[in-house]
């Protein structure tokens, strides 16, 4: 049977992990290679590594670290960030990542999912989806929101994690806008919307601080779980956190 | 002994970092090729490759690498075939009907159907058949939307239930052909990298 993945995420910039609250207030969480050999030495099923960066030298750096971290990392590397063209995602993969992530270039542009998916298979093509609420009095749902949380498009989540996986991405990192980095659990009513909708593994996002957290995005349907916060501050180690999953009946690789 | 020299034969699209870097936690010397005679006579081969399968064939052929792959094969030399890798040791696959593949095991790959969400991504169970001398069982990660269900011949398999169950690995002697990721399967992976190389006369 298939296992839920446990995802710790490695927001990078210039050559440092961060961590913040609604993609603001960025803090300092450590070196990104020894972040990594940590986690998996306790147990992840896959790294995701996001280059919040916001200038080319930034972006340089971020080459240079996936190198970094692809030489240590024995297990799945998805990497994004200023993936903007095919050539992007293959200097990433060059580079050591195996997936790569497509945020608000895919949102304006969705043949660079084709691309990506015709050249490199769509199990590589991920779509970073950024959702948030919409505001009080409006026909509710959810909103993609673009260019790291500034801008909100108007657009139905729902609506683009569709296209976007016709136009070719293979999977969904959905990130809850309006949880992330506040410990205040995943939107699963977003994540049961969205896994609805689509036949691709979605990888639940933003807000967890507890294995019930996880064990909710599981049963609304998600394939995997990202973490950050939780295990940056050392809350929990991902073997911990495996185990208590574990105990609540999902599978997770031993 | 010697440190093993492992190369990567290159079908163009696929990414090959993760298994360089795999090889070379391993204390192997590890490059890719595009050379027909290296692949051919080379002390352990890996074809990797991602994408679809008509156009890794395509490369395979235009780089003279097919003929290579299959006398290599014939004369048992080590070879370790990937993901769509594996799918290319085939006859044929549903992803693109009308293209032969290389033709070195009975078999034809087909979509993954069912009641599951495709591809299918992460890790899952390994459940080898009676025999196995290089596959244990475990978990490991697929990241792949077609799959073999049965191998014909002179094979020994590993399974794996995804919807219904598939091939997920069988071997020949030195010939190992892994449909999930051991490069990127953590210890599991690394463990049946270097079974792999023992088997091939390697120590490391």
């Amino acid at each position: 049977m298939l296992t839920v993945r446990m995802i710790p995420c490695l927001d990078v910039k210039d050559g440092r992990v961060v961590k913040g609250v609604r993609f603001q207030g960025l803090r300092d969480a450590g070196d990104p290679v020894e972040c990594a050999v940590r986690y998996e030495s306790q147990g992840a099923d896959e790294l995701v590594l996001l280059d919040v960066s916001a200038t080319p030298e930034g972006r340089g750096n971020a080459l240079e670290t996936v190198r970094a971290v692809r030489e240590q990392l024995g297990i799945p590397l998805t990497v994004g960030g200023g993936v903007r063209a095919a050539r992007d995602a293959g200097a990433l993969l060059d580079a050591g990542a195996d997936k790569v992530a497509a945020n608000t270039a895919a949102f304006e542009r969705p043949a660079l999912l084709t691309e990506i998916a015709e050249r490199f298979g769509r199990q590589c093509a991920v779509l970073a989806l950024d959702a948030a609420r919409r505001g009080e009095g409006s026909t509710g749902g959810w909103e993609v929101v673009v260019r790291s949380g500034k801008e909100r498009t108007g657009v139905c989540a729902l609506e683009w994690a569709e296209r976007a996986v016709r136009a070719g991405a293979g999977e969904i990192l959905l990130t809850s806008w309006d949880r992330d980095g506040t410990g205040e659990g995943y939107d699963t009513e977003l994540l049961r919307a969205v896994t609805e909708r689509v036949s691709v593994p979605v990888i639940a996002s933003g807000g967890a601080s507890s294995a019930a957290d996880c064990v909710a995005a599981c049963e609304a349907g998600a394939s995997a779980v990202l973490v950050a916060s939780l295990f940056h501050d050392g809350v929990l180690t991902v073997d911990q956190l495996k185990s208590q999953l574990a105990e609540s009946g999902v599978e997770v690789r031993p | 002994m010697s440190v093993p020299q492992v190369l990567v034969a290159s079908t163009g699209t696929a990414n090959t970092a993760s298994v360089l870097a795999a090889f070379m936690r391993l204390g192997c010397e590890v490059r890719t090729t595009q050379a027909p005679e290296e692949v051919r006579d080379a002390e352990f081969v890996v074809l990797p490759g991602v994408g679809a399968l008509a156009a890794a064939m395509q490369q395979l052929e235009a780089r003279e690498l097919s003929g290579a792959l299959r006398e290599r094969v014939a004369a048992g030399r080590p070879t370790l075939a990937i993901c769509l890798g594996m799918q290319l040791l085939g006859e044929a696959s549903d992803e693109s009907p009308g293209a032969p593949a290389l033709g070195l095991a009975a078999f034809r790959s087909v979509q993954l159907d069912g009641d599951v969400r495709v591809p299918h991504l992460g890790w899952n169970r390994v459940e080898p058949d009676a025999g196995c001398a290089l596959l244990e069982p475990g978990y490991a990660y697929f990241a792949h939307s077609f799959c073999v269900r049965e191998v014909e011949g002179d094979v020994v398999a590993a399974r794996t239930d995804y919807g219904a169950p598939f091939v997920c690995a069988f071997e020949r002697g030195a010939l190992l052909a892994c449909q999930f990721h051991p490069e990127l399967s953590g210890a599991y992976g690394r463990d049946l990298l270097a079974r792999w190389l023992a088997k091939g006369g390697a120590s490391c």
